[in-house]
């Protein structure tokens, strides 16, 4: 086994989702699949091999530090789940 | 010839000719949405009102003389490019609601061009599939063959163009999912060099690969919608800060004395025999046309999609975190729920099974003890696919290959076996690790009548030798001119 039902729930609970016993078990046998195939990188020697995260040489892109308009109020709020206009409101966190 | 049939450039002649305004060709696609779309299913969202104001205004520019290069033309746009004012799924129903507050800057510049914006394509969830079938409103159909998928993740894009409902449009393309669904359904479609096109206001996967490029029925088509959308934007620091050729003068150079790779990890066991036969003839044919045909090989082929589905979970996992229920989206908030419950709840209910699946992937690819063994290695090997290709541009001028293992697959064929699934982009992603631009180009019908593309592949900021080889090979056959049987 690649991964365990108990790594699975770990990892579900990381990503903030909530696993059906149907789904995480579903999630269970595909992932070990999935992970099985993905065992095919071990048998590379990368050793001295730099990661590539970015294929462009890109450098910082830098701009001034000048304060301009943004979104409004109105518009950036204007999806939110719940508002009061000036904040987005959320259960109650304590 | 029907006026959903015209290309791009054929609609801007008559529009140019005074021979049909914007209005009666907004009308006539608007009509063929009526007459196909129930088969099709290429929109998630349509808007003919305001796209017959805005083809009234593109009428009136033209006629004051202010048209952009692309005024009066009506087409839809995939689901994930934000549409300020119209609603922005992204395909998923976490997003179910979500109108955006700004256009995305590709989005802008094609408004600013003056295109007439119909609505929003369907497409796999967050982009994420092959097949357009993990669409949270359910899959389109190929225009070709309504049994088969029209490819994913810009499959409602392909399906469009290809049906007559878009006469251009803009897909995304994160591991072949502009070139996927392009060769699936018998029309072109190009990834540019990521980079070249701006992120901004395109919904995230993963995005050191994601890259927006145009879908059309000719390579023409394709010159004219890239010089519209490419360009430098502030706004998106991986935009790339370098000038735009002039596209449109690259068509007529031709493939005399051009060399173009072969790899052999392109021609493997598994290659449908079908698509062998049609890549090879389009081969000899631009050989035909002077180009020199070189055995190249790419060696890391088959680890790159180990890689890529690696790299693009982890991403998108990050990506995703901000499906949170507070901001924007999707909130399911039961009574006396706590802050973390909400996260549970909305993520869960709002996200499909591949998407869950994707992020899972990523999580623990990313997460402590694991990272090196896969996100960390998977880096490495994307150097070598990196490698391969510089190799082999040090030979070639681009690589020619098939775009897809098979012709399209039919619907619920894959959707339980998700390797299967992943397997069908693994001539198409390693471009996407190398940022590369690439290209599918029609090149014949399988027996069964479905569409085969050729892929063409080229040097960082190639973009007109993909543009050159595609046309030459376009103006010596006639696939491009096949229309689906609708």
């Amino acid at each position: 086994m690649k991964i365990s039902a108990e790594e699975v729930a770990h990892v579900a609970a990381l990503a903030r989702l909530r696993l059906s016993d149907q789904m995480s078990a579903k999630l269970t046998e595909q992932l070990n699949d999935i992970l099985t195939a993905m065992d095919k990188l071990a048998e590379l020697d990368t050793s001295g091999v730099a990661s590539t995260n970015h294929a462009l040489e890109l450098t910082g892109a830098m701009r001034p530090d000048e304060a301009r308009p943004g979104l409004d109020h109105e518009r950036a709020l204007a999806n939110a789940p719940e508002s009061d206009g000036q904040s987005f409101i959320v259960p109650k966190v304590i | 010839m029907e006026l959903h049939d015209l290309t791009l450039i054929q609609a801007l002649e008559m529009l140019d000719k005074k021979e049909v305004s914007s209005v009666e060709l907004t009308r006539a696609l608007l009509e063929r949405m009526e007459a196909t779309e129930d088969r099709v299913r290429a929109y998630l969202t349509t808007i003919p009102e305001l796209a017959l104001e805005q083809a009234e205004a593109a009428d009136q520019a033209r006629a004051q003389g202010g048209a952009g290069p692309l005024c009066g033309v009506p087409a839809g746009l995939k689901d994930v490019l934000c549409t300020q004012g119209v609603r922005t799924t992204c395909g998923s129903k976490i997003l179910e609601n979500f109108v955006p507050p700004f256009d995305a800057f590709l989005v802008a510049r094609l408004k600013d061009a003056g295109m007439v914006l119909l609505g929003k394509h369907n497409m796999d969830e967050f982009a994420m599939g092959s097949s357009t079938e993990n669409s949270g409103f359910g899959p389109s159909h190929n225009p070709w063959d309504p049994n088969a998928i029209p490819g994913g993740s810009s499959g409602g894009t392909a399906a469009s163009v290809a049906s007559g409902t878009s006469l251009f449009s803009v897909g995304t393309d994160t591991g072949g999912s502009i070139r996927q669904p392009a060769s699936h359904c018998g029309v072109v479609g190009m990834k540019p060099t990521y980079g070249r096109v701006s992120r901004f206001g395109l919904v995230a996967f993963a995005s050191s690969l994601d890259q927006a490029g145009p879908i059309t029925r000719t390579v023409a088509d394709a010159a004219v919608v890239l010089g519209v959308i490419a360009g430098y934007d502030p706004a998106d620091s991986t935009s790339a800060p370098r000038p735009v050729p002039d596209y449109a003068a690259a068509l007529g150079r031709g493939v005399k004395g051009l060399k173009l790779g072969v790899p052999k990890e392109f021609f493997i066991e598994g290659l449908d025999s079908e698509v062998e036969a049609a890549v090879k003839q389009a081969m000899a044919v631009l050989e035909g046309l002077g180009a020199e045909l070189v055995p190249v090989s790419l060696p890391h082929t088959d680890y790159a999609l180990a890689a890529y589905y690696i790299i693009a979970p982890a991403e998108a996992s990050s990506n995703l975190a901000r499906y949170d229920g507070v901001k924007y989206g999707m909130s399911v908030r039961h009574e006396g729920a706590d802050l973390m419950d909400m996260y549970l709840d909305t993520r869960s209910t709002g996200f499909g099974d591949e998407v869950i699946r994707r992020v899972m992937l990523g999580t623990y690819a990313l997460s402590a003890g694991y990272y090196d063994a896969y996100y960390g290695k998977a880096g490495q090997v994307r150097t070598l696919v990196r490698r391969d290709f510089d190799q082999a541009f040090e030979q070639v001028d681009a690589i020619v290959g098939p775009v897809t293992p098979t012709p399209a697959f039919g619907i619920g064929q894959k959707v339980d076996d998700p390797l299967q699934m992943y397997l069908s982009d693994v001539f198409t992603l390693s471009t996407n690790l190398a940022g590369l631009p690439g290209m599918s180009v029609p090149c014949g019908l399988s027996t069964a009548g479905l569409p085969i593309g050729l892929q063409i592949i080229a040097p960082h900021f190639s973009e007109e030798t993909l543009l050159a080889v595609g046309q030459a090979y376009e103006q010596a056959t006639d696939h491009h001119l096949q229309r689906p049987p609708l």
